[in-house]
């Protein structure tokens, strides 16, 4: 299960020559970040016109990419990639440390929303959509969980129903991210009501910007309001734009999953993203950021945080990349992706807490003076999210003891029943 | 671990644990507990001829590797070690050979009979409290002349009363120097300690004022301190990838265990409760592979990031290896704290080996200092 285009070009580009010729962009054509002051979702709230501004500025860049053709490095050539490998993306990759990078268009748009397409969707539905992505054009948001299940994503009450070349959908979606500023939904439904739950759903794609999707954006406990709830009544989704087979969408749903844990493992060859271990937004660099800031560089205990986070961050890159090649060389089930999903809420976890510690009381405390001290608190409380968001650790951890370690699989009541007959709890 | 071996590598390894599983079966493992050498008689020599002590040693003097990376073909022997919880002062005896090696000819005479597992080099580097920081050298080592003198206390050495000589890191005045010093050199006194590891021995080794030629000199005098930082990197991916073999071993153990152990008419594999926490113990265990790997590449390559990734791996195996280990004790219930159940032998290893060359503690400090250097010089 890969959207890497596996076969080999003769006189491909080396991995050397597209580290060199992705410098020379970089440096040429982005911004170095700034020290300090990471204004993320976590740390601060950011205002609309701002977001706005961001993800124009995404838009730009990924163009930018496509226009000097490092957009898509293991994205197949018919479809506007270059065809290389995951190595390739790696030296792209590294070159950007330090560096501006599409941050809003890597996921969901390019997984898992753009891999899923390349596993499952139509040459047509590739061609139509696939260069759109890679040039900025197109920013897909996930239509997955729902109000009245978050884990379980296969017990999804959005209903599809057939109507002549059309279908009809009804229902609520959850936990997008951005819904507000993106262009194209991936979305699971249910087609069938009479037969298992994993038998009955369908996977479609449709545009966001219509009449009958009603968007609501979430406050979350730090003020965010990135993710939003959608609501759709009576929609109308053509029928070619059905991705799999009608009620076989549970197929495209485990590679919808697989997909999304490798994006959350930093470990998937279509995301474009600097190492974690550099400097750069999660990067370990802001670890001292925050301690300079803190006028605490010299304080052995603020340096046992430092060297704990440096550590778990260091790890994390050569983990993504043993499993990796695990999975690719058949010594690992592809299942083991959960395994780099718990360990990268390891690395956001230390990234996202010790700041704060380092912060002390500014932490609880702080205005626009304190740089990268800004907003750690909020970031320390929100952040769970990063535990909850794209596959909860819980059920990473019932896929790797279950499906990497064979053990047996937790009890349920819902397999072998028609989905209707399957037990709900008084609120759904 | 690494996935993909080469076929050398592979035969390699095999051939080591082969070896092992038939010289020191738990069984003589157990037998050696109270034997001064921990080990069988000439184990080491013949460990030797199977290539344990020559990988860091370049063939013209008498050493050579399986692949182009001698320290990469050397942590699949540590890897066997650590599964096998395996007797011998594989990480003391390879960096002290390396460093004797790094000097030139100087020392061509001491390379070749460690290589041949004839003598085995210890390295002399941490000193008692209140000089036990990381890092931290008070032995000094004077020019006299023709001669040296040495003098203080190193503690712990690994190998103590089996070396027959030590690599002795001292200081002079400012920088450091390291001496060659033969075990049986006047004033020498050598005093076991307890250890935690059922086979491997440390001691506490005093120099009262040893004199030597002035030849004992291992590179220049005064000049050590960047051979010195060599070798704490080799000693921190030996360590790592011993440690890792343990944690595989005592994992796989737990695994079995889990399937088999029936508690209430169920195995213990299907509480989710215990599920979770072997989700964890195999992340730990796949980073702790991955980490070794990295920094055994980076340390053998001379990257630029090889002292951080050599210290990240001491550290997270050092942390999370002691974590997997007591959690596999933990899981095993009483039977794991006994000493009739074989999972101490990795619990021992894994513990001596948080504790040398640099607790997970002392290797953040490490990595703090890298991290900010490199963040203040951007």
């Amino acid at each position: 299960m890969s959207a890497v285009d596996e076969t080999t070009e003769t006189a491909a580009e080396s991995v050397e020559e597209l580290g060199a010729r992705a410098r020379a962009f970089i440096r040429a054509n982005l911004r170095p970040l700034g020290r300090g002051g990471h204004r993320d979702f976590a740390r601060s709230v950011v205002p609309d016109d701002e977001e706005i501004a961001s993800v124009t500025r995404a838009r730009e860049i990924q163009r930018m990419l496509w226009d000097h053709d490092l957009a898509g490095v293991c994205v197949p050539r018919e479809y506007g990639g270059l065809g290389l490998t995951p190595a390739h993306q790696q030296a792209l990759n590294e070159e950007l440390a330090g560096y501006e990078f599409p941050y809003h268009l890597q996921t969901p748009t390019m997984s898992p929303c753009m891999a899923v397409l390349l596993d499952f969707g139509t040459h047509e539905q590739k061609l139509r959509h696939v260069p759109a992505i890679l040039k900025g054009e197109e920013i897909w948001i996930q239509f997955l969980s729902e109000p009245s299940g978050g884990s379980d994503v296969a017990g999804a009450l959005t209903t599809a129903v057939r109507d002549g070349d059309e279908w009809i959908l009804n229902g609520s979606k959850v936990w997008s991210t951005g819904a507000w500023w993106s262009d194209w939904a991936l979305c699971l439904a249910r087609t069938n009501w009479d037969v298992p739950k994993h038998r009955g759903l369908t996977v479609f794609m449709f545009p966001i910007d219509q009449a009958e999707i009603e968007i609501q954006r979430i406050e979350m406990l730090n003020g965010n309001k990135e993710f939003c709830q959608e609501f759709m009544t009576d929609l109308r989704v053509p029928d070619t734009d059905r991705i799999g087979e009608v009620d076989q969408g549970w197929t495209v749903g485990i590679g919808w999953m697989f997909h999304e844990r490798m994006a959350m493992a930093h470990n998937e060859p279509v995301i474009t993203w600097p190492p974690v271990g550099g400097h750069g937004i999660y990067g370990a660099g802001l670890l001292v950021d925050a301690a300079r800031q803190a006028a605490r560089l010299d304080d052995p205990l603020a340096r046992d945080l430092i060297g704990r986070g440096y550590t778990t961050a260091l790890v994390g890159d050569p983990l993504q990349r043993r499993l990796g090649e695990g999975i690719a060389g058949g010594h690992l089930s592809d299942q083991a992706a959960s395994i780099g999903r718990l360990y990268g809420w390891e690395v956001m976890k230390a990234m996202l807490t010790i700041p704060f510690e380092l912060a002390g009381a500014t932490g609880a405390a702080w205005d626009d003076d304190d740089g990268a001290l800004y907003g750690t608190g909020h970031a320390y409380m929100v952040r769970q999210a990063i535990a909850i968001a794209g596959g909860t650790i819980e059920m990473a951890r019932n896929v790797i003891s279950e499906r990497v370690l064979g053990m047996p699989r937790e009890q349920s009541f819902d397999r072998e029943v028609p989905f209707r007959d399957v037990p709900r709890g008084p609120t759904s | 671990m690494r996935w993909e071996l080469t076929s050398d590598q592979q035969f390699f390894r095999e051939t080591t644990a082969r070896f092992l599983e038939d010289q020191v079966p738990v069984a003589t493992l157990r037998a050696l507990r109270d034997d001064p050498l921990g080990a069988p008689p000439d184990y080491w020599r013949r460990g030797a001829e199977l290539g344990w002590t020559s990988l860091l040693v370049g063939e013209r003097l008498g050493g050579g590797s399986i692949s182009d990376a001698g320290l990469v073909d050397l942590t699949l022997v540590a890897h066997e070690f650590g599964r096998h919880a395996a007797p011998g002062p594989l990480t003391t005896a390879n960096v002290a050979v390396a460093a004797l090696a790094a000097a030139g000819d100087a020392h061509a005479a001491a390379v070749a009979a460690v290589v041949a597992g004839e003598s085995v080099v210890s390295w002399a580097y941490g000193e008692p409290i209140p000089h036990d920081g990381f890092g931290t050298v008070t032995l000094e080592v004077r020019d006299d002349g023709d001669s040296v003198v040495v003098a203080g206390v190193k503690r712990p050495v690994e190998a103590a009363t089996q070396a027959d000589a030590f690599l002795v890191t001292g200081r002079s005045g400012d920088g450091l120097t390291q001496v060659l010093v033969p075990a049986d050199a006047v004033g020498v006194a050598i005093t076991p300690l307890t250890t935690v590891d059922l086979t491997r021995r440390c001691g506490t080794v005093s120099f009262a004022d040893v004199r030597l030629p002035a030849s004992a000199v291992v590179g220049e005098m005064g000049g050590a301190a960047e051979q010195v930082e060599h070798q704490v990197r080799l000693a921190s991916v030996l360590c790592a990838a011993e440690t890792t073999g343990a944690m595989q071993r005592a994992f796989e153990m737990t695994v079995e265990w889990a399937f088999e152990r029936y508690s209430f008419g169920r195995p213990l594999a299907s509480y989710q409760a215990l599920k979770h926490r072997f989700a964890d113990m195999k992340m730990w265990l796949e980073a702790s592979h991955a980490a070794s790997d990295a920094a055994a590449d980076a340390v053998a390559e001379g990257a630029v990031d090889a002292a951080a990734r050599a210290s990240a791996a001491k550290a997270y195996t050092g942390d999370q290896g002691s974590e997997l280990a007591h959690e596999c004790v933990q899981l095993h219930g009483g039977i794991g704290v006994t000493f009739e159940h074989d999972l101490h032998l990795f619990l021992r290893r894994i513990t001596l080996n948080r504790s040398l060359y640099g607790t997970p503690a002392d290797h953040r400090q490490r990595l703090a200092a890298l991290l900010i250097a490199r963040e203040e010089a951007a």
